[in-house]
């Protein structure tokens, strides 16, 4: 008993940069992007003496004396700065506007030799509902607003759940996008990578070591590297055009760049490792006699591919397509340079709201929804390729 | 044996962690953040180079797009890895505001009177007055376009164009085509009709526009003629003229200019050393070489006066370039950014 828990011990000691590497790495950055898209405490950290008196309104009617008294002493005892940004950056995303209306309110609070006495007296915006509605609905600490938000959802003044209209927030659009370039480089990539790993699985000595070259060095390559290549190569001007030009193919140029057309070709050259790898290390472990065994049974050669082959070979095209996939719905600077705005993928709102606007709430939720449809995706591939020990 | 195992096991593990928690008390050189290209290869030999010849130490230098994001993940994270940084006016409002900056000791960069109004923040030196304006290939156009209704009309000036991507300065150019004039142009902007009726005009040339995001991007689709005309940042056309010898023109009628800042990071290693690079960048005798290089305004008085008549003559600061330019509205942007961004993508995403 005793030795078997020290040899627990042991091995978990062993595995400790494992699990380490796994916290710091993968755990906790999941759990704290799930907690910023649901987590909203910039308000209601500054303002405890509004929090008391703000529910008591009907979020309809001019504020009452009671609520401007309250934000203002709330508002006198904020001493960070950056909570107070923290504070501000969260209202206006809500409510534009709040930007220069905090930086003149804190202003004129600051002037001690004539005290406001009022928050409309500061500035007549203090008068609108809408901007207490602001507050008041960031109250909370927790929040769905960000999630909603990221599916095009939010809620109007009574609290209801309702649609954003379409030239507010396209994030479906988009995230189905995402889904869709993914699924055609995947099958890009299935299509020209399956054949390629078959030929250099059945080829020997220095034909295969070119063949697996040519996939391996592009991968030691950097993406943005691969990517400017790709820009030289399809823009107007580029080589394909000239090439195809001078030999008399085309008159007018083929718009090859800032389209889907472009975005799918460099893609698919960027990602095609990962599905020639995979199908090529399962391949070569499939016996060579097996090909003539089906032909000595009188299999035509179309059938013997259809009936061993490629059953013995699809774990490989599974595996290769998922990681394919899953790499593609992450992509960003590809369709950043070679797309246009029509081909630009969920990374790209992330990126602006993680960068652009510093809304991490927002860039969390995104981040949630996609991670959510991933693993949504995974567990049907998991089931389906589950499906293959019990036939046999 | 096994205990020898476990102990250089745990060895290992501690030397790991120490090696983590010593690793910061290596010094790091200061660094300074600007907005590569044409006009950061400037900075290096005017400014970089000679501070770090100075001192005595290395000046690294980096390169970014902008995003006051950026900013605020580098500071809340603390210890951050950048000490002075070139900003727009933008996010010099927003991180003053929220505390992302040190305050300027404007005794240590010479006083507020040396500089333009518009240069002076707590947490900010002004660096650069630069515009954003219309710029094309005077090669291929001889005659070019001459406003931003002229850059709306794909018939007579056929071909792409090009502008940055994201709804500051595009808003406002689409307004100006539409034939808003300068002077009520914010105003229109700030109501919802404006908001709307800037879309309107953006549609009618959303086919023909390539969105540009990093300042490079549009002086390569102007030489390799992917677009017709685009915006540019004014100091990269000039800048590209002399060292390419290309034939680029500006055109500063319904241009929108900027003051950019040097800032400080809170809490930044190099705090101090990176307010005595911005003391030394401010300095008339070292600013005055910049219009050399690249032509962006100055904000030093005397260094403004101090440049030649040839450089001053394409500053977005001349007169002759000021008189129907446009000041970019920071507290409209401050407010409105987010949500504009918002419409603005889903606009694009259509």
């Amino acid at each position: 008993m005793s030795t078997g828990s020290a040899r627990t011990g042991r091995s978990l000691l062993l595995l400790a940069p494992l699990l380490v590497f796994l916290f710091g790495f993968f755990v906790w950055p999941l759990f704290s992007m799930m907690s910023q898209a649901v987590s909203d405490p910039a308000v209601l950290r500054l303002l405890p003496r509004s929090a008391e008196v703000l529910p008591d309104w009907d979020r309809q009617s001019p504020p009452t004396m009671p609520m401007q008294t309250a934000l203002m002493e709330d508002l006198k005892t904020v001493d960070d700065d950056q909570a107070l940004g923290d504070m501000v950056r969260r209202l206006n995303s809500a409510r534009s506007g709040f930007r220069t209306l905090m930086s003149k309110t804190m202003s004129a609070l600051d002037d001690t030799t004539n005290p406001p006495t009022d928050l409309v007296s500061i500035d007549k915006r203090w008068e609108k509902p809408e901007f207490w509605r602001a507050i008041a609905g960031a109250l909370s600490p927790y929040t769905d607003r960000n999630l909603l938000a990221a599916v095009d959802l939010g809620r109007n003044a009574a609290g209801e759940i309702e649609h954003l209209s379409a030239d507010q927030s396209v994030n479906r659009v988009i995230l189905i996008r995402t889904f869709w370039i993914a699924a055609l480089v995947t099958f890009a990539c299935a299509c020209i990578g399956y054949p390629y790993a078959i030929i250099a699985a059945s080829l020997d000595g220095w034909k295969r070591d070119v063949m697996l070259a040519a996939v391996l060095l592009p991968l030691w390559t950097s993406l943005l590297v691969r990517t400017a290549a790709w820009f030289i190569l399809l823009q107007d001007q580029g080589l394909i055009n000239d090439f195809l030009r001078a030999t008399g193919l085309i008159e007018a140029p083929l718009r090859l760049i800032f389209n889907r057309t472009g975005v799918i070709i460099a893609m698919t050259h960027v990602l095609l490792p990962f599905m020639v790898l995979p199908i090529y290390s399962v391949l070569i472990t499939i016996p060579r006699n097996l090909m003539p065994a089906a032909a000595s049974l009188g299999a035509h050669p179309l059938r013997a591919f259809l009936r061993v082959l490629l059953p013995l070979s699809l774990r490989g095209v599974a595996s290769g397509g998922l990681l394919v996939f899953i790499s593609a719905i992450g992509y960003y600077i590809t369709p950043a340079l070679i797309g246009g705005p029509g081909d630009q993928m969920i990374s790209s709102i992330i990126a602006f709201y993680a960068t652009g606007s510093a809304n991490w709430g927002m860039a969390g939720a995104l981040g949630v929804v996609l991670l959510v449809a991933t693993l949504l995706l995974y567990s049907v591939y998991a089931r389906l390729s589950a499906e293959e020990p019990g036939r046999r | 044996m096994k205990t020898f195992m476990k102990s250089g096991i745990l060895t290992a593990a501690a030397v790991m962690l120490s090696a983590s928690l010593v690793a910061p008390a290596f010094a790091r050189d200061l660094t300074v953040v600007s907005w590569g290209g044409n006009y950061q290869d400037a900075q290096r030999e005017i400014y970089f180079k000679p501070f770090s010849e100075k001192t005595g130490k290395p000046v690294l230098d980096e390169a970014w797009d902008g995003g006051i994001g950026v900013i605020q993940s580098k500071v809340k994270a603390g210890a951050p890895n950048w000490d002075a940084v070139q900003v727009e006016a933008e996010e010099l409002a927003l991180g003053c505001a929220d505390g992302l900056y040190e305050k300027i000791d404007w005794e240590k960069i010479g006083g507020k009177d040396k500089f333009l109004d518009s240069a002076v923040n707590d947490c900010g030196v002004g660096a650069i007055v630069w515009s954003t304006a219309i710029a094309y290939d005077g090669d291929k156009l001889k005659e070019g376009p001459a406003s931003w209704a002229d850059f709306w009309n794909v018939e007579k000036f056929p071909g792409k164009r090009s502008l940055r991507k994201g709804p500051k300065y595009t808003m406002e150019f689409a307004l100006l085509a539409d034939g808003v004039s300068k002077d009520e142009l914010y105003d229109v902007l700030a109501t919802d009709e404006g908001v709307e009726r800037a879309f309107k005009k953006l549609d009618e040339l959303k086919p023909n526009i390539v969105w540009w995001e990093s300042g490079a991007q549009p002086l390569q689709f102007l030489a390799s003629g992917e677009v017709a005309m685009t915006s540019a940042y004014n100091g990269r056309i000039t800048g590209i003229n002399r060292s390419e010898g290309k034939n680029f023109k500006v055109v500063f009628p319904g241009s929108i200019y900027a003051v950019d800042s040097w800032v400080v990071l809170k809490d930044a290693e190099n705090k101090d050393a990176a307010q005595d690079f911005i003391a030394f960048a401010s300095l008339p005798e070292h600013q005055a070489k910049l219009p050399e290089f690249v032509a962006y305004g100055l904000p030093v008085k005397e260094a403004a006066a101090q440049v030649p008549a040839e450089f001053a003559k394409d500053l977005p600061t001349d007169p002759a370039n000021m008189t129907d330019s446009i000041a970019l509205n920071v507290d409209f942007w401050i407010d409105n950014a987010e949500t504009l961004t918002q419409r603005f993508n889903a606009w694009l995403a259509q």
